[in-house]
């Protein structure tokens, strides 16, 4: 098998002779000449990725006040920060919400605006002690100002990413976009075959310690990522880089709508060849890349399968979901991604960047394992009203208005002759026909779009439903649509009060 | 040709809308229409060789006509091209490029304002 050191590599990245492609042009190189004659061409394949990083902030030391500080909350433009360290440490994270501002605005954009040179606010408060004397402070700084600002990310660079759809009748707002109702849209992340992982799906030359392009300067790999799944082929890095060095071309904020703010991080790894099996492993196409498609409608961490893609079908604009055209769009950016790896092909080319090997291997083939619960959640069928009241559809509006005096709910479930689910009539809908002197049948005043739980589902998930949809009850149904209890807002709020 | 008609308040209970089309045999396309008691918001196609019977049609009736050159705005300092926009575009304005650009052909345009709140960059907004 064709062999070669890392120094051998170093030693031609500065007499400039050293071969480097990027992991897109290598795929057509291993096709043409084979893995073992490429193994002997290419010195340096190149990847890069540029996407919705979630998992990352920065580390800041502001200095000490005078007189001193030991800040016990901060806020960087109204977004908190991190500060249960010593004195004037904290931590940025990029998901972190302003407090005046919400959505539009988090920890990712005040990241990006410290390194776009603008002045952020700072305000902190304290308890005060002996040696850190004071209760608050207010300054204006900028990254300038500070003494280091180093970007630490617990789990980047996903090796691929789920495809996300939804099958239910309304829009989801999710970290993965907009989904369109009934498989309107899927979107998808990840940078296929420019994937850094993708590429050293062994991590024979990823692990604790490899130089990488870190939103544009550069930036080490420190172990594995959180959640790192490798089993699954979703292994994941955690890195760490100096955001002084940084380009904003590759640190970008971000909002998803709905979910909140992210960061847009541009991330490279450089796969020094040393061996024919790492240049097979770096042909590797968009084709050979398969990911499922999940369900996002599914309130659940383990989300429906719906079937599976490559990054090829993915790339294509559109797939196949249960017979269905699906357009596509990714989250991330293809074209960024292969800037990056075009980048950091040029830094190698003149000499600026040096690969090396792991200090440390990461583990290739460890689980992610789900949280230990220990406390169960209940469901709602075991909380509901099980002794649920109903009405058929056409009975009169004085009848609906009898059962309610008569039963202790305030909603009846409208059903048809077979018993199914077909609306629902509050003790509103009728004061409301009442006055308005309409003594219709109860299928004329019903709502007739009912939100609907069943007895399976947590309800932590029934309990947010009912809060999107500003409504207090709602009719449990079975399979087959048949009214089985109700669930209301004071069911789960007794029992919330009871668990405090 | 894409354009937008607002309605004042005081003639937002007639037919307007109706009888220009009838005057004129204009073949309007209405995408979007936001309507209530207060004012009329219409977006519309009209053939170009109408526009000008069609919009004096209406000018007569005491309608604004605004033509819109640019539906959709893009700001080109925002977009990262990552084309989030393209699936949940109904009207295809977003197209990837051989390079994975992101290409925008606003004539399609019907100003329902999906790809709006889509966008991780906020880099799109609609010419009012």
């Amino acid at each position: 098998m064709v062999e070669k050191s890392i120094h051998e590599i170093n030693r031609r990245i500065k007499d400039g002779s050293v071969n480097v492609v990027t992991a897109e042009e290598m795929v057509g190189i291993v096709a043409g000449i084979g893995a073992e004659s490429a193994a002997k061409e290419v010195d340096v394949v190149t990847t890069g990725t540029f996407g919705a990083m979630c998992s990352s902030g920065v580390w800041v030391n502001l200095g000490h006040s005078e007189p001193p500080i030991k800040m016990q909350n901060v806020w960087f433009n109204d977004v908190e920060a991190y500060t249960g360290l010593a004195a004037v440490d904290a931590y940025i994270g990029a998901t972190q919400l302003s407090e005046t501002l919400g959505m539009e605005y988090g920890g990712a954009h005040v990241i990006e605006d410290l390194l776009r040179g603008k002045s952020v606010d700072v305000h902190a408060t304290a308890y005060g002690t002996d040696c850190y004397p004071r209760k608050q402070l207010d300054t204006t700084i900028t990254l300038n100002d500070i003494n280091q600002a180093v970007m630490m990310n617990p789990r980047n660079g996903y090796q691929k990413y789920n495809v996300a759809t939804n099958s239910s009748n309304r829009t989801l707002h999710t970290y993965m976009g907009a989904l369109l109702p009934n498989f309107g849209n899927a979107t998808y992340s990840g940078a296929g075959v420019l994937s850094p992982i993708s590429n050293d799906p062994n991590y024979e030359t990823i692990g604790t310690g490899t130089r990488i392009f870190l939103g544009g300067a550069q930036g080490y790999i420190t172990g594995e990522g959180t959640q790192h799944d490798p089993g699954n082929g979703f292994g994941t890095i955690m890195v760490q880089g100096d955001l002084k060095k940084m380009d904003p071309d590759y640190v970008r904020a971000a909002t998803f709508q709905g979910y909140g703010t992210s960061l847009y991080l541009g991330i490279g790894i450089p796969i020094p060849i040393i061996n024919e099996r790492v240049a097979q492993a770096t042909a590797i196409s968009d084709a050979d890349i398969p990911t499922d498609i999940l369900d996002y409608a599914i309130e659940s961490r383990s989300r429906p399968k719906l079937g599976q893609v490559t990054y090829e079908e993915l790339k294509s604009g559109m797939i196949d979901i249960n017979g269905k055209e699906v357009p596509t769009s990714p989250m991330s950016s293809f074209k960024i991604a292969r800037k990056i790896a075009g980048e950091l092909k040029n830094w190698i080319k003149r000499g600026e960047f040096f690969v090396n090997l792991p200090i440390d291997r990461l583990p290739i083939d460890s689980l992610v394992k789900p949280m230990l619960q220990t406390q169960e959640t209940p469901l709602v069928g075991e909380i509901m009203s099980g002794d649920v009241v109903t009405i058929k559809q056409d009975a009169s509006v004085h009848e609906a208005a009898k059962k309610i005096l008569e039963s202790a709910f305030n909603h009846l479930p409208v059903v048809s002759r077979t018993n199914s689910i077909v609306g629902i009539v509050t003790a509103w809908d009728i004061s409301k026909a009442v006055a308005e002197d309409r003594y219709d049948l109860v299928k004329d005043i019903m709502t007739k779009e009912t939100i609907t739980a069943v007895p399976g589902e947590s309800i932590d998930v029934a309990a947010y439903r009912l809060d999107q949809n500003r409504i207090s009850a709602m009719p449990v149904v079975d399979k087959d649509d048949q009214v089985i209890g109700i669930i209301t807002s004071d069911d789960i709020s007794k029992l919330l009060a009871r668990r405090c | 040709m894409k354009i937008k008609i607002n309605v004042v308040t005081d003639i937002v209970v007639k037919p307007i809308i109706a009888e220009a089309i009838i005057e004129t045999g204009t073949l309007l396309n209405i995408s979007q229409a936001h309507i209530d008691s207060t004012k009329g918001e219409i977006t519309a196609d009209v053939p170009k060789d109408d526009f000008d019977r069609f919009s004096k049609a209406l000018i007569s009736r005491g309608v604004e006509i605004i033509v819109l050159d640019k539906p959709i705005l893009r700001d080109e300092d925002e977009c990262v091209e990552c084309g989030a926009c393209v699936s949940v575009c109904p009207v295809k304005v977003f197209t990837f490029g051989e390079d994975w650009s992101v290409n925008l052909d606003e004539g399609n345009c019907i100003q329902c304002g999906t790809c709006i709140e889509m966008c991780p960059h906020g880099a799109l907004a609609l010419e009012q």
